[in-house]
């Protein structure tokens, strides 16, 4: 059914730490890895060798530059992708039940033999989460890796999903948000984790943790060091008489 | 938003037919059998056309029955639910009218109503997204419901017209003019409705207000995507004031004279009206879509 539950069981999500993350896309390649081959239709790619490649991809990665009123811009990588919500309106709108949340743990999923590729979800959520296969022709999206999270095939440290696993600086941290005491929860509460876009009404699951404040007041532009330096005496005599001519 | 053609077929035929199919249920069209047996095969068939367009938007048709299941949480599924609704409802009466001689009217009251209410379905799939302002800020389902009815009366009386019938011009008047406000109040409450309406920017959409102005320094990837041709639609934005203006003489000005002149040249006159108004509607519907910004969008750096 495409009603959202009352509430889940646990609420499994990730905490995205925009302090950490170098930008180096090593998630959503793993993530393509791992899906492409895993949990429902590949994820495949358009002209992948050709002029103009296109593709499915279930996470991707922008860098914004932020500039604050008094001081140098800054770097900031961010990895976006599902945030699994609470209030997800992709479910809701979905005509076919293809679309749903998991009561057990809160993750969003798409049943691909229900889909019938008509694209309302995408439209109605606000974060670009889902993207339509252009050769299965079924809405993907984010499983949290449902397909490795519990998967007593692979050793305990690779349960948890792909994104999380490869992170070469550790930026990316998957657990139990509606747990108070999870690690990842502590996390939140420490660095005062963000949802993106609280005014859609969403209630993300996944949070952002902001980049830390500099430990040191970095100068903004010198832009004294720009103007001609003013001449004295002499030369500031010479400086003024070459500029009447 | 990518203004697919089959949208905008479906959405200006469905809402024609049923607009016919409405007026034909409350009774205000004629009770000549010929009426019947052209106007009532010509709703359907309008419909009919809009429905069969609306299925090329799907990527994966072949789970389109399934879109019946999810009437208590789905606007789409409602109104697939009340179309077909409708369209029983509606062969029922005309059957009725036109090969037995009865008029069930409560049959046919039902019958408006539930034509009333896939329009409105059909209006509420986008007004129902706050991710584009320009749909859910604004008056959509009046919009939708004022250009079906219009469309429906329009499209009735030319066909009266044509077979010769008496038109009270003046109604046919009367809810036209009401269509041609209610589009400009629609665009009025458009002009400013822009991805930021409900205060999303990309500050909300990355979280980052604290640190200062946001400005996307490299996208993900240097190809387009679905999202981008989805949802980031930018093409013929330039042109879309010039669009309005054809879609404003073709939808309603022309149309208005001409059924000024069907009081003078006969009713027949009001099947050009019809032609024009369509051609009219599908230039709105057009820029509908094109112009709807999506939030989403904020994250590819479009402010």
């Amino acid at each position: 059914m495409t009603t959202l539950p009352e509430s889940t069981e646990r609420k499994l999500g990730l905490v995205i730490d925009l302090d950490i993350c170098v930008g180096c896309h090593a998630c959503a390649v793993n993530c393509k890895e791992w899906n492409t081959g895993g949990y429902g239709a590949a994820l495949s790619d358009q002209d992948a060798y050709g002029a103009d490649p296109t593709g499915t991809w279930l996470n991707r990665i922008h860098t914004f530059e932020v500039e604050p009123h008094d001081g140098p811009a800054q770097i900031v990588h961010f990895p976006r992708s599902c945030l699994h919500c609470e209030d997800a309106p992709c479910v809701t709108v979905c005509p076919t039940g293809a679309s749903y949340k998991r009561v057990e743990d809160g993750i969003v999923l798409v049943n691909e033999d229900h889909c019938m590729g008509c694209g309302l979800c995408a439209w109605a959520c606000p974060y670009g989460a889902r993207e339509m296969d252009a050769k299965a022709g079924v809405m993907k999206k984010c499983t949290l890796c449902v397909d490795r999270i519990y998967n007593e095939n692979l050793p305990e440290e690779d349960r948890e999903p792909a994104c999380v696993r490869t992170c070469p600086a550790n930026a990316r941290h998957f657990g139990d948000l509606g747990d108070p005491d999870s690690a990842v929860s502590q996390m939140v509460s420490e660095r005062g984790g963000l949802d993106l876009m609280p005014e859609q009404n969403t209630k993300p699951v996944n949070k952002y943790l902001p980049p830390r404040a500099k430990d040191r007041a970095v100068p903004g532009p010198d832009l004294a060091a720009l103007a001609e330096p003013e001449a004295k005496g002499f030369l500031g005599w010479l400086d003024r008489a070459l500029e009447k001519i | 938003m990518h203004p697919a053609p089959s949208l905008i077929v479906f959405t200006v035929l469905t809402g024609l037919g049923l607009g016919m199919v409405a007026w034909m249920g409350l009774g205000l069209g004629s009770e000549s059998h010929l009426f019947g047996w052209i106007a009532g095969p010509l709703a359907l068939a309008v419909t009919g056309i809009g429905g069969v367009a609306s299925i090329g938007h799907l990527a994966n048709p072949g789970n389109a029955w399934r879109a019946f299941s999810q009437w208590r949480s789905s606007w789409l599924s409602r109104e697939a639910c009340l179309m077909v609704a409708t369209k029983i409802c509606f062969v029922i009466y005309l059957a009725f009218w036109l090969l037995l001689d009865i008029r069930i009217w409560p049959l046919g009251w039902i019958t408006a109503g539930l034509a009333v209410a896939t329009v409105y379905a059909t209006s509420m799939i986008y007004a129902q997204l706050r991710t584009v302002p320009r749909w859910s800020a604004t008056p959509t389902p009046h919009l939708f419901i004022a250009l079906s009815m219009s469309g429906g009366v329009l499209a009735g009386s030319a066909v009266k017209g044509l077979i010769g019938l008496d038109v009270p011009i003046e109604y046919v008047l009367i809810w036209f003019v009401m269509a041609a406000a209610v589009t400009v109040w629609w665009q009025t409450q458009a002009a400013g409705a822009r991805r930021g309406h409900d205060g999303s920017s990309m500050e909300t959409a990355t979280g980052l207000a604290g640190l200062g102005q946001v400005r996307l320094f490299e996208p993900p990837h240097t190809g387009s995507n679905y999202l981008l041709k989805e949802m980031a639609f930018e093409v013929g934005r330039a042109r879309a004031f010039q669009l309005r203006k054809l879609g404003a003489f073709a939808g309603f000005l022309i149309p208005l004279v001409l059924i000024i002149l069907a009081l003078g040249l006969g009713a027949w006159v009001l099947m050009l009206a019809l032609i024009c108004h369509v051609a009219g509607m599908v230039f709105l519907r057009w820029l509908f879509f094109a112009e709807a910004e999506h939030v989403q969008a904020l994250y590819y750096g479009h402010k």
